[in-house]
């Protein structure tokens, strides 16, 4: 079992896509419990994993028993096995999450929503274990056609944002396959450690700069870093409540995982350092993401929308990290995808069971909200102070990460630029917040008639298991650290 | 200047397709426009990986009398290896197409127009 677990984890979703299908043919509720059960055993595949490898080190697991370099091998070490459980874990939750909304908002596409959903998760599930550079090609693609899909069936702008979200998003793979192309032409391998022994020889030939910059160009659409972030907000905000609380969690985060993996395993950090000068862009292209992404975000009067220009800001912490890149601000960025994922499931899933209650996501309509929905409110607003930084939730330990990594390499206008995002941050939600607590009742009626009207069980459960995981990972992070990060960083940085 | 552009044309014509290809997708305001757009530019990317593959003289690469005695002349056979992958990436591209397709189909039917600046116009 679990010398199969990282091919499990992608093969029961892709197989069960097919059964949801073909079984929704026949009964339409049979389409729920199949996608549970299949994203609950794809969890337990990526925890066995998360385990072997903290226990006996990476996994390498040959497709079909062909060796590498020939056949398609998964590699699972530290950071994939880390950032595998995590999205795995969000992705059981929301699938939980999503039955009322699903039911609510998109009552005659349950069948092919749960399909759609479980390719989605293949593919996401596929990114992050492979260890093929044209693999992760088509994984990319998976997910992302799956991705697209999913956003075109929400209200009414969504087509359209859909839309742009294809054209941005297939320039993006497609300059991803041209550096796959290029390093091929270079190299005559498509393995990424038979990559990583070739490259070092041929770092000063011009191909494989080229390849480096389709790369980086490819994967900053797919992370949606600033200037490349425009389609996100459309698209994050047209699409189906569930189905953003799905994508902003997990895609953004699995472009800025690959960011990674290829800057520092595929290339050695010294190219991705000192020979060539993306880091330093990186994270100037990253601090402005961070600052313009939190203004935008205090212009929005529609919640989701506020939150789309939120997660634009939060790719931008994972940018820093890896543009500052020294120790301490690579375990702060790895540090921020995880903790990242649980902010924005949290805040991406109340808004839908807002959306579910009151029919509107209008910050100024949200008065006396906390006496309809009391719990989930405060959900709402651990999630939010998790993103502004207050310990012990887990967004002040990357954040803290982040500046203390900045200390060291002396970038003080990194530092300055996370400390005013995070007071921005804490207009935004205090902004929200005094629209829902402090509001003053209207005359002639107290706050004591308005009746209390929860979201169902099966909504706030998975808020509960999201928040008591940002509380537990910001008490226990540095324990994160000590048995899973600092062996996901490059030894030579 | 002339042999060395002449000598390398498909690289050439890969990189003009594909620049044609980015102008329609970003430059062209009809939705149709911009598919047709995004599929010259992925057909330059598979032109790119075929040309890589391709051999003076090289044959197909099936070879003839297997696990046999003599050593197999890698020169002689086109490489398969790109070709496999854009076997790949054509049924992505297929998909991609199709995807996109359905999308116009339903922006279509909401605002009955395919004109970017028209359906911006519509949404206010």
């Amino acid at each position: 079992m679990s010398l199969h677990s990282p091919v499990l984890a992608v093969v029961i979703p892709l197989i069960c896509a097919f059964l949801a299908l073909l079984f929704g043919w026949w009964r339409k509720n049979l389409c729920y419990p199949i996608t549970l059960v299949a994203l609950s055993s794809s969890f337990l595949a990526s925890l066995n994993t998360l385990h072997t490898v903290i226990t006996t080190g990476t996994i390498r697991y040959h497709l079909g028993n062909w060796n590498p370099p020939w056949g398609i091998e998964y590699v699972v070490d530290h950071l994939n096995a880390l950032v595998l459980g995590i999205i795995s874990c969000i992705i059981l939750v929301v699938g939980v999450y999503s039955k009322r909304s699903v039911e609510q908002e998109l009552p005659e596409k349950i069948v092919f929503f749960y399909t759609l959903y479980l390719l989605l998760a293949t593919g996401l599930f596929g990114i992050v274990v492979t260890g093929d550079m044209f693999n992760l090609y088509v994984f990319l693609e998976i997910a992302s056609l799956a991705g697209y899909a999913l956003i075109a069936i929400g209200e009414d702008g969504a087509p359209l944002a859909s839309f742009r979200y294809v054209i941005m998003g297939t320039i993006g793979a497609c300059f991803y396959l041209l550096g796959v192309g290029y390093l091929y032409i270079a190299t005559g391998s498509l393995n990424m450690a038979d990559l990583s022994q070739m490259l070092p020889e041929l770092y000063d030939s011009r191909v494989v700069l080229v390849a480096f910059t389709f790369f980086m160009v490819g994967l900053a659409l797919k992370m949606a870093l600033f200037p490349l972030h425009t389609w996100l907000p459309d698209a994050y905000t047209h699409a189906p409540s569930t189905v953003s609380a799905l994508l902003a969690p997990t895609m953004t985060k699995v472009g800025a995982y690959v960011m990674i993996r290829i800057m520092f395993t595929v290339f050695k950090p010294d190219f991705s350092i000192s020979l060539f000068p993306i880091t330093s862009i990186l994270g100037w292209l990253a601090a402005a993401a961070i600052l313009f992404g939190s203004i935008m975000a205090l212009a929005q009067v529609d919640l989701k929308r506020m939150l789309c220009f939120v997660v634009v800001a939060e790719i931008g912490y994972i940018g820093i990290g890896v543009g500052i890149a020294n120790r301490t601000a690579l375990i702060g960025a790895i540090l921020h995808i995880v903790n990242d994922v649980f902010m924005m499931a949290c805040l991406f899933l109340a808004v839908g069971a807002i959306v579910y209650k009151i029919g509107t996501r209008n910050i100024y309509r949200f008065r006396y909200l906390h006496r309809k929905m009391p719990l989930m409110m405060a959900l709402f607003v651990a999630g939010g102070l998790s993103v502004v930084g207050i310990p012990p939730l887990c967004g002040f330990f990357s954040k803290w990460y982040l500046i203390l990594g900045a200390f060291k390499a002396d970038k003080w206008i990194f530092v300055a630029v996370i400390l005013v995002s995070s007071l921005l941050n804490a207009i935004l939600f205090f902004r929200v917040i005094e629209n829902v607590y402090l509001e003053p009742p209207e005359a002639g009626r107290s706050l004591e008639e308005i009746p209390t009207d929860e979201a169902p069980l099966s909504m706030l459960l998975p808020m509960f298991v999201v928040v008591a995981g940002i509380i537990l990972l910001g008490v226990f992070s540095g324990r994160i650290i000590d048995v899973v990060i600092q062996f996901a960083i490059p030894p030579s940085i | 200047m002339f042999d060395f552009i002449l000598s390398r044309y498909n690289y050439w014509i890969y990189i003009i397709l594909m620049m044609i290809g980015l102008y329609a997708m970003i430059g062209k305001k009809n939705l149709i426009k911009k598919i047709i757009g995004m599929n010259i530019f992925q057909t330059a990317i598979i032109l790119f990986f075929i040309s890589t593959a391709a051999k003076r003289g090289g044959t197909l690469p099936i070879i003839e009398h297997a696990h046999g005695a003599h050593p197999i002349q890698a020169a002689s056979y086109v490489n398969p290896l790109p070709h496999v992958l854009m076997l790949t990436a054509i049924v992505v591209m297929v998909s991609t197409l199709g995807v996109a397709l359905a999308i116009v189909i339903a922006i279509y039917r909401r605002y009955n127009t395919l004109e970017e600046d028209e359906i911006l116009n519509l949404k206010r």
